[in-house]
């Protein structure tokens, strides 16, 4: 009896050896093709916004349009930030602030007012991109990182996709007469710098990424918050997603 | 550039409510009401050609010839309002040539080329073919060359060749209704098309379109004929001026329908959009809308050319209400296709607020330029009847054949 | 008149060599003129996206600040300002980090430190704000608070430095007169790292009682039965402590 207890042990301990060399030979196999996988893997670069730590400083705004040549002008913006003060009569007013020097022009009673916040908008990245799909030359295009640009050289400015944003995220450049919008700052994420508006926000109200990778602060964002996109019923699929998204945000 | 940004501030101040800070230019401008407006009257002339041709409706026989000309001179014209809009005019071959295939804006190559090639500059060249030939013949050197190279150098007048002739614009007519439709119904569908705006984004739209555009060109084609017959000193054929006049008021009554539906399916359904819309409707376009749009250009003529239709009027008041309503149609369909395309754009597409629009006088998209593009296919309409005159002894015979 | 080799009839034929020259030529254009960077489609645009990359940059990102002006980043990285980047107040900078000589902005103004500061009710509640014309008017700002390491001179008495929003709430409301920490147990910790050392708020209804409860002996306060007035719920679910009225 001894024998065969001693026995059985005997092989449960090899087995035992066995098996774990072959749990940690699977392991590693496992971390390198992950490793491997994830470096060459393809990217889908995006931003999630917490509205609830947007001061609507407008450093974004203004930063934007020295990066990107955008003109000073008010009625051109690759990106901009809308203040929200919802009343205590469910009235909704909303205004948007050029660069932090725009304020509400009404007169609002601060005891009027139910609840009041700011949004930071820009450019959604549809994975549906409307823009991409009415342009009649193929000047806008999704790259393979997800990101919608816009070919300078091939725009013949006819102004189809400002009609089917439903962000209003495009303008005309008046000196070129070509469709312009945020490109995520693609000439500074693909050299590993943050998007301006991302680099220039005091409080992290604005967080980049790319939401293939393992582990980062865009996609802890999107695991521990509730998330939401704007117009989801238009069937875009906006890559840019916003914690905490007030309900009264068109 | 400096102009331009004291225009906007000038516009910054009339907007009411939120719009998004991007929205307060307004891009598409008058030249692109032009452009429906114009390629409405294209397939509205046409329809009206087609119906001789295959429905037989014997009675407007004396305008067949004329719309086919007048849809050929309104086609040359329609792609001009786009291209002076583009911001790079010079690059308008990519829609052509490099053309996005999931556009419904560069589809409008392949439309326009189909139509143009294929439909109309056919059938009037089977048309006037014998015709030609005989210009050419009557014609001295270097004169008859244009006709004989118009012709391709065709020179075969035998029976056969007419019937053959016959045969093929049948044909092309055939192939031509579903293609007026299509040129039309897919101006409606670029911006029925648009999803995110829903003064557009209809499926009733391309029909709507289609049948604004028959009457547009039923009206037109009665204007042109009332005009250009007593002016070569001839009678004007009451029978055929009743019967475009009826066509007209069929056309107008399916119209108005349709119209009606979509008005009553928005406010019935009352969507999101519906707050932002009728302010829209009431503060910015009510002029163009109800007043020229529905009043003037719908009920109006609507209700005089039924009440012709029911009342034993004397020829020459019948004239008379038949130009008086053609004239105010034509005013309408120009104002339907001015309130489709400004509002879709007035509102902001954040459904809190509106922008305006101000026409420019001068300047590319201004108000000279689209009358010049409006006139500028009567001027090629003028040449077309000097260089193919519709009335020769072709037609007399080919209505002495009918009768 | 041609001989009729084919059995197409003449017009066809005519009509058929020019709709051949016109998609001849057509197709030529396509295939031979155009240059090939207009006919890529899809995603693959590399003359498009080279473009895009060439563009100039701006702003320099801030990690490499660091490699010169270690001190001050080091400063920065512990303070309040921890997730401001240099160029957030320093504007663009890259220009600077190729050639010394062209130094960025250093703004010293008031109107931008106010841009972020001045109160707005629209701001989350907890960011410092102050009303520029009542806070030490005409100073500049960084006579007292180093933008590195922004503390205030002596640690806030009043807690309506940051909570500048609450402090107007309470006005007009009967719960003016209580101090804040009446109510919050606030360590000393928390007016140097806020987000990390928390103050308290009282959540139990025993809390209330003690001036509203009908047995409490603190005059002049609305009393309540706390047995028998909403007994199911905590006294903040349906009154707002700083401002403890029901509310139309």
């Amino acid at each position: 009896m001894k024998r065969r207890k001693f026995l059985s042990s005997l092989t449960n301990l090899t087995l035992l050896i066995i098996s774990g060399s072959v749990v940690k030979t699977t392991l590693r196999g496992a971390v390198e093709t992950y490793l491997t996988d994830t470096a060459g893997a393809k990217k889908r670069f995006t931003m999630g916004i917490q509205t609830q730590k947007c001061i609507g400083c407008g450093r974004c705004v203004t930063a934007c349009k020295t990066e990107n040549n955008v003109p000073e002008e008010p009625f051109y913006f690759r990106t901009w930030v809308e203040h929200y003060v919802v009343k205590k009569d469910d009235s909704v007013i909303v205004h948007s602030i050029n660069g932090g020097s725009g304020e509400i022009s009404e007169n609002i009673k601060e005891h009027d007012v139910l609840r009041s916040f700011f949004v930071p908008k820009l450019c959604n990245h549809c994975e549906n991109p409307p823009c991409v799909q009415v342009c009649p030359v193929g000047a806008t295009f999704k790259t393979e990182d997800g990101i919608v640009l816009v070919d300078e050289d091939r725009c013949i400015g006819c102004s189809y996709c400002l009609q089917a944003c439903p962000y209003g995220a495009r303008y005309i450049r008046p000196a070129t007469h070509i469709a312009d919008k945020c490109t995520l700052c693609y000439h500074r994420i693909k050299k590993g710098l943050n998007p301006v508006c991302v680099e220039v926000c005091p409080t992290q109200a604005r967080v980049f990424g790319d939401l293939e990778s393992g582990a980062s602060p865009l996609v802890r964002l999107k695991r521990m918050k509730n998330t939401h996109v704007l117009k989801p019923a238009l069937n875009t699929e906006p890559k840019v997603f916003y914690t905490d998204l007030d309900g009264a945000v068109k | 550039m400096s102009a331009d940004f004291e225009r906007l501030a000038a516009i910054l101040k009339q907007v009411t409510g939120y719009i998004y800070p991007n929205e307060i230019e307004i891009h598409w401008s008058i030249l692109i009401v032009v452009y429906p407006y114009i390629t409405g009257l294209v397939a509205g002339a046409f329809i009206l050609a087609s119906l001789v041709k295959v429905f037989n409706v014997k009675e407007v026989l004396p305008t067949y010839r004329l719309s086919l000309l007048t849809a050929l001179s309104f086609l040359i014209v329609a792609p001009l309002p786009l291209l002076f809009h583009l911001g790079h005019p010079w690059r308008s071959f990519e829609i052509f040539l490099t053309p996005n295939l999931s556009s419904a804006m560069a589809m409008f190559a392949f439309v326009y080329a189909w139509y143009l090639m294929v439909v109309l500059l056919l059938e009037i060249w089977f048309e006037y073919r014998t015709d030609m030939i005989a210009w050419a013949g009557a014609l001295k050197f270097p004169s008859n060359l244009f006709y004989r190279i118009i012709s391709l150098f065709s020179s075969d007048t035998s029976e056969k060749a007419t019937y053959f002739d016959k045969k093929a614009i049948k044909a092309i007519t055939v192939i031509g209704i579903p293609s007026a439709f299509i040129l039309h119904g897919y101006v409606g569908f670029i911006f029925g098309s648009v999803k995110a705006n829903p003064w557009w984004s209809s499926v009733l739209m391309p029909i709507v379109f289609l049948f604004s555009a028959i009457v547009s060109g039923i009206a037109l084609i009665l204007l042109l004929y009332m005009v250009i017959t007593p002016s070569r000193g001839e009678q004007l054929d009451m029978k055929c001026l009743d019967r475009l006049a009826s066509l007209l008021l069929y056309a107008m009554i399916v119209a108005f329908s349709l119209e009606g539906l979509d008005f009553l399916h928005r406010l019935y359904e009352s969507e999101e959009s519906i707050k932002i819309l009728s302010d829209m409707v009431i503060n910015r376009l009510f002029i163009s809308l109800v007043v020229m749009q529905i009043l003037f250009g719908m009920v109006v003529p609507l209700g005089i050319l039924m009440l012709v239709k029911l009342a034993r009027f004397n020829d020459e008041l019948r004239k008379l209400l038949y130009f008086v309503s053609a004239i105010l149609i034509q005013i309408g369909i120009f104002s339907t296709r001015w309130n489709v395309v400004f509002g879709g754009q007035m509102f902001s597409k954040s459904f809190r607020g509106l922008t305006a629009y101000k026409l420019e006088i001068l300047g590319v998209e201004g108000l000279l330029t689209a009358l010049f593009l409006l006139v500028l296919p009567f001027l090629i309409l003028a040449l077309l009847l000097k260089v193919l005159p519709p009335w020769g002894k072709i037609i007399n015979q080919d209505a002495s054949v009918a009768s | 008149m041609k001989k009729r080799v084919t059995g197409i009839p003449d017009p066809v034929l005519r009509l058929g060599i020019v709709f051949i020259c016109f998609i001849g030529i057509v197709l030529f254009i396509r295939i031979v003129i155009i240059p090939s960077p207009l006919k890529e489609t899809g995603s693959q645009r590399t003359s498009a996206i080279e473009r895009e990359l060439s563009r100039e940059i701006y702003f320099a990102g801030s990690d490499i600040c660091s490699d010169c002006h270690d001190e001050e980043s080091a400063l920065n990285r512990s303070g309040h300002h921890k997730y401001l980047s240099c160029e957030t107040c320093h504007g663009p900078a890259l220009e600077h980090t190729e050639d010394s000589e062209i130094l960025p902005s250093a703004p010293r103004e008031r109107e931008f430190c106010s841009q972020c500061h001045t109160y707005n009710l629209s701001r989350p509640t907890g960011f410092p704000q102050i009303f520029p014309i009542a806070h030490n008017p005409l100073d500049p700002c960084i006579s007292c608070h180093d933008p590195h390491d922004p503390k205030t001179p002596e640690i806030p008495g009043e807690c309506s430095a940051c909570h500048a929003q609450i402090e107007r709430v309470k006005i007009g409301s009967p719960h003016f007169f209580l101090r804040c920490i009446t109510c919050h147990e606030t360590p000393e910790g928390h007016k140097i790292q806020p987000r990390l050392v928390s103050s308290t708020k009282p959540v139990e209804r025993e809390f209330c009682a003690t001036c509203h409860s009908t047995e409490s002996r603190v005059e002049d306060t609305p009393k309540i039965d706390f047995l028998i007035h909403g007994e199911d719920y905590l006294c903040w679910q349906c009154h707002y402590p700083h401002r403890p009225e029901i509310e139309k």
